[in-house]
């Protein structure tokens, strides 16, 4: 704690007025995540197959390729926020601490990006 | 401003060591570490096979002979129990965010519940597996 006066002292540390939005996103996406994982769990059940044919004939259909970028959607920004708090609680250290956010971020960036893509190409696809 | 000085020694939270292992505990850690497997795990194993699939039939058919092995089977049991977990925790966390179940008897039977219905979903999910594919 530096010395100054007390308001010195917290100003710009008070609240930023969206401290709930963290938590909000992750209620929102968990709901999400609930009913697109029991869609995506149940579809992969009740398929007949899981070979390629199976697999690529059922994510061109538009009812299988719109729900699955949406789980992606949901699935990679619920678990970017659940991860973020994770280390937010146990890497102290501010250098390491950043490093860990930085990653997370572009692991879960690049992750969804990646699996978006697959879903596009095997959707539009020829 | 304020004319007195702080204490030093201000009271802490209990720590850790004095924490006794209680069911409602289990359920939080637990709902943490299932969390971080599915990020780390599942999201991984995931990619693998949408990416495998957007790829061809012989990326496909490498994941798919994992995926359909001893091995893969394991990690794949073991993963829709972690699901089930994560998501009986998540809905007590979204029932525990109305107000409700707060007492510490509703709370400890909840916590209970989730643990008992992730184990019921995934037994009563790869019975149906097994018995439609009989892997």
């Amino acid at each position: 704690m530096g010395s100054g006066t007390e308001i010195g002292r917290v100003r710009g540390l008070g609240a930023a007025k969206s401290g709930v939005g963290h938590w909000w996103q992750q209620r929102v996406t968990a709901v999400g995540n609930l009913i697109l994982l029991l869609w995506f769990i149940g579809s992969l059940v009740w398929l007949p197959a899981l070979d390629y044919t199976t697999v690529v004939a059922w994510l061109r259909q538009p009812v299988a390729a719109v729900p699955m970028l949406l789980l992606i959607l949901s699935v990679f920004w619920h678990f970017r926020l659940g991860v973020q708090v994770f280390i937010e609680d146990y890497l102290h250290k501010e250098g390491t601490k950043l490093l860990a956010l930085l990653a997370l971020n572009f692991y879960a960036l690049a992750g969804a990006t990646a699996a978006a893509f697959a879903v596009l190409k095997i959707a539009l696809g020829a | 401003m304020a004319a007195t000085m702080r204490p030093r020694v201000r009271p802490l939270s209990p720590h850790l060591s004095i924490w006794k292992w209680r069911v409602h505990m289990a359920v939080s850690i637990m709902h943490r570490a299932t969390g971080n497997a599915m990020a780390f795990g599942a999201v991984v194993l995931f990619l693998w096979w949408l990416i495998a699939a957007a790829t061809g039939p012989s990326a496909y058919a490498t994941f798919y002979n994992v995926a359909t092995g001893w091995f893969g089977m394991l990690i794949g049991v073991g993963l829709t129990w972690v699901f089930f977990q994560h998501m009986m925790s998540g809905i007590r966390h979204l029932v525990m965010d109305t107000g409700a179940a707060l007492e510490v008897h509703d709370s400890k039977r909840f916590a209970t519940a989730t643990f008992v219905g992730a184990v019921l979903l995934t037994i009563a999910t790869w019975a149906v597996i097994l018995a439609t594919r009989g892997f």
